[in-house]
């Protein structure tokens, strides 16, 4: 059967331990996380999961069902219908040739968040593939690390 | 009012009415228990062990329906209490068990006696509390019992830190539950109950698959009802035991790894499958690809992800099973005709004539298939029927003639060796008018055999008949069957008297190693309103026939062993 990527956006109460029944139940039941955000929904008493996980049509059945049948749970939205952004921010020495490096960060939303002595960090807010492919170009400039958010979206 | 945490848990089960406790003090819950003292709402039994004390909330619950209710301690009184937590769960029975916790300021010291409970219990509860504060508690047990008792009911675990239970607050247990998030359905939708409907009007050769569901939704009546109209045949689960009665001429019987061959073919043989709170355990299905795959699938359940999770179901519905049949019987009642499914019916009595449910009996030797029949004949619906798991627990699940629900328990989810004593002790408080029966293995006994204490201490007479077989007996004959015979630690001819150990807790012993000896000590015992042991020397090398092997299809069972 054919593995599905899939965002899931999960509004659970804002209480202790929320967090590791929803790890919990992807990990006791084999379930993949591709990614988890967490935040709390402002002026409530719920926060807002963003979930990317994979896996064949009726796991991800399953996986909404099972995220359901928690109590703390209040909605899980799986439209296909989401603004689904993911950020990364690049540490690149200064040592480097930067020739082309602002064009390829307009391309693609970026900024230079900080830069120092020695390195400056790059930040691209955009969406995951467009940022795997960032991650891939931006090679060149010999990164030194890299860190990625795991996605937050909005259903329309 | 204004109360201590631990009166507030005194009060709080007072107001659901609770009538008994089973549970084992310790540092972290002290509070509780001085409280336990002083309050005569409820009888708290003692048990011997923290896993007792859940499996007897457990049996309680079973037998009565009611929420089943446990204290334990922080710590090893917790981890002790986990096994019995996670039997109820895999068998969705309603329990409250609070656990005592060292005081907040402690947690995440590794303070004496503290361990991650909740994060522990997590898994194997519906669902868990760490009360923070004295004044969400009257909540979070109002919303424990809510949760444990309504949807698909479940263990609820509430862990009290010991400074909670001492702290002072204000006490209104609420009246009605508010929960923002948790709202099972219970009618099902009448689009699909309609279309059901049609499906079983269209089919030829229809199946009932009744799951423990029914029994937890309190619908055998209704079950029953439902099977007449339509003159549907119907199989049971292990767990299900009970709910047509064995005398009612649509019950085929248990299905399954160890079910009869007229219930595995009419699985296989179906074009329309009803499946009445059952979740397709592998047990049931053998191999998921040769499966009933011929069946479209009607599938009833308050738990939307139990449908679909095993098979792809054709007709959905969510809903309570007791309502969601009320809501069919009319329905049933206008357009289905049940003399249509008279030559599928024949065809299934015919196997069962063919291939029906038997043993070789003997005179040499006590068979456990006759000690579980005589029992049926001598007590039948006068006994609630637990077990322990094993040989003895297929057999008593097929030889047993079950009349009505809550007869029977047993492990059946997680097949946790040991439940039967502390269950049959949690049954027969419940029950105390039954004679209650608890057929174990000679294995499965010593893993909570100190409850013959709690049964001397607070009087709770049952009867705990052993098919003695000098194996661990379900392993053995896997051993038999697929391992070549060698067995491998599953000898168990070093053995205590079991006589003189019931004799030296108080209880009565009896011995058995002829029919007139089974009769004889059965009358006894069930006269002596003690607790008693009947220890029965049945044929070391009996199997549990027929057989499914794992994985294998239900057409296709062993009927016999052939060395
Ligand atoms: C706690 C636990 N440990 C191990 C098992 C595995 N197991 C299943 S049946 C069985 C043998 C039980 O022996 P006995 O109680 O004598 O029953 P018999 O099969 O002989 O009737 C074992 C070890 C289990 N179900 N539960
Ligand atoms: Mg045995």
């Amino acid at each position: 059967m054919e593995h599905i990527r899939r965002v899931l956006s999960v509004i659970v109460l804002n209480e202790d331990g929320v967090l590791s029944r929803i790890s919990g139940l992807f990990a006791g039941r084999g379930y993949n996380i591709d990614s988890l955000t967490v935040a709390p929904i402002p002026k409530t008493n719920l926060s807002r999961l963003t979930i990317v996980t994979s896996g064949n049509a009726p796991v991800l059945e399953q996986i909404v069902k099972q995220l359901h049948k928690l109590i703390p749970t209040y909605k899980v939205i799986e439209s296909g219908q989401f603004v689904e952004k993911e950020l990364a921010l690049v540490k690149i020495p200064l040592n480097e040739d930067f020739n082309g490096l602002d064009a390829m960060l307009k391309a693609y939303n970026g900024t230079i968040a900080s830069s120092g002595e020695e390195f400056i960090v790059v930040m691209v807010a955009d969406d995951y593939d467009r940022i795997d492919n960032f991650l891939k170009a931006v090679k060149k400039y010999n990164p030194t690390d890299i860190v990625r958010s795991g996605s937050v979206a909005l259903d329309m | 009012m204004e109360l201590s945490g631990s009166q507030m848990v005194i009060e709080a089960l007072r107001k659901e009415n609770v009538s008994v406790v089973f549970g084992y003090p310790g540092g972290a819950i002290m509070n509780v228990y001085d409280e336990v003292y002083k309050q005569n709402h409820f009888k708290h039994i003692l048990t011997r062990h923290e896993q007792a004390a859940i499996h007897a909330a457990d049996g309680y619950a079973r037998a009565s329906g009611e929420v089943g209710v446990a204290f334990v301690t922080s710590g090893p009184g917790f981890t002790n209490a986990v096994t019995g937590l996670a039997t109820a769960y895999m068998d969705s029975i309603p329990m409250v068990v609070i656990s005592g916790q060292v005081p907040i300021s402690m947690i995440g010291t590794d303070a004496f006696q503290e361990i991650d409970a909740v994060g522990i219990s997590r898994p194997c509860v519906k669902h868990n509390y760490l009360v923070k504060d004295v004044k969400d508690l009257p909540r979070i047990l109002k919303e424990a019992f809510y949760i444990a008792r309504s949807g698909r009911p479940g263990p609820v675990h509430v862990d009290i830190p010991k400074d909670v239970t001492a702290q002072i607050g204000h006490f209104a247990y609420p009246a009605e539950i508010k929960m923002q998030t948790y709202k099972p359905t219970y009618k099902g939708n009448p689009r699909q109950i309609k279309k059901a409907i049609e499906a079983i009007v269209a089919s030829k050769r229809p199946v009932l698959y009744i799951g423990g569901g029914a029994i937890n939704s309190n619908a055998a009546e209704e079950v029953r009802e439902f099977a007449k109209i339509c003159g549907i045949p119907a199989v049971e689960t292990l767990m299900a035991r009970g709910v047509m009665g064995h005398e009612n001429p649509l019950l085929l019987g248990m299905l399954g790894m160890h079910g009869c061959y007229s219930a595995n073919m009419a699985m296989s043989e179906a074009d329309l499958m009803i499946a009445f709170g059952s979740r397709f355990d592998d047990r049931v299905t053998g191999k998921l690809s040769e499966f009933a795959k011929h069946a479209k699938i009607i599938h009833i359940d308050i738990d939307p992800s139990s449908i679909g999770k095993i098979v792809p179901i054709d007709y959905p519905i969510v809903g309570d099973l007791k309502n969601v049949i009320e809501a069919m019987i009319p329905l049933a009642k206008e357009h289905v005709e049940a003399d249509r499914y008279k030559p599928w019916r024949d065809l299934l009595n015919r196997y069962n004539e063919i291939h029906p449910l038997k043993y070789e009996d003997s005179n040499e030797v006590i068979k456990p298939q006759w000690a579980i029949e005589r029992v049926g004949e001598l007590l039948g619906d006068k006994a609630l029927i637990c077990t322990d798991v094993g040989q003895h627990q297929m057999w008593s699940a097929q030889f047993y003639p079950f009349s009505y629900p809550r007869q029977w328990l047993t492990s059946g989810g997680l097949g946790t060796m040991g439940y039967g004593l502390p269950a049959a002790l949690g049954a027969k408080v419940a029950m105390p008018e039954k004679t209650v029966i608890n057929f174990t293995g000679d294995g499965s006994i010593l893993m909570n055999i100190q409850e013959l204490m709690t049964a001397v201490e607070s009087q709770i007479p049952v009867i705990n008949v052993i098919l003695n077989n000098q194996f661990l007996g379900m392993v053995r004959q896997w051993q038999t069957f697929f391992y070549d015979k060698r067995y491998s630690s599953t000898d168990l001819t070093m053995q205590p008297d079991f006589v003189k150990l019931v004799e030296s807790f108080g209880g009565r012993g009896f011995r058995v190693k002829s029919k007139e000896e089974f009769d004889k000590a059965l009358e006894e015992a069930v006269a002596s309103n003690t607790v008693c042991m009947i220890d029965v020397n049945v044929d070391r090398f009996e199997n549990v026939l027929p057989m499914v092997p794992a994985g294998g299809t239900l057409y296709n069972m062993m009927l016999e062993y052939k060395e």
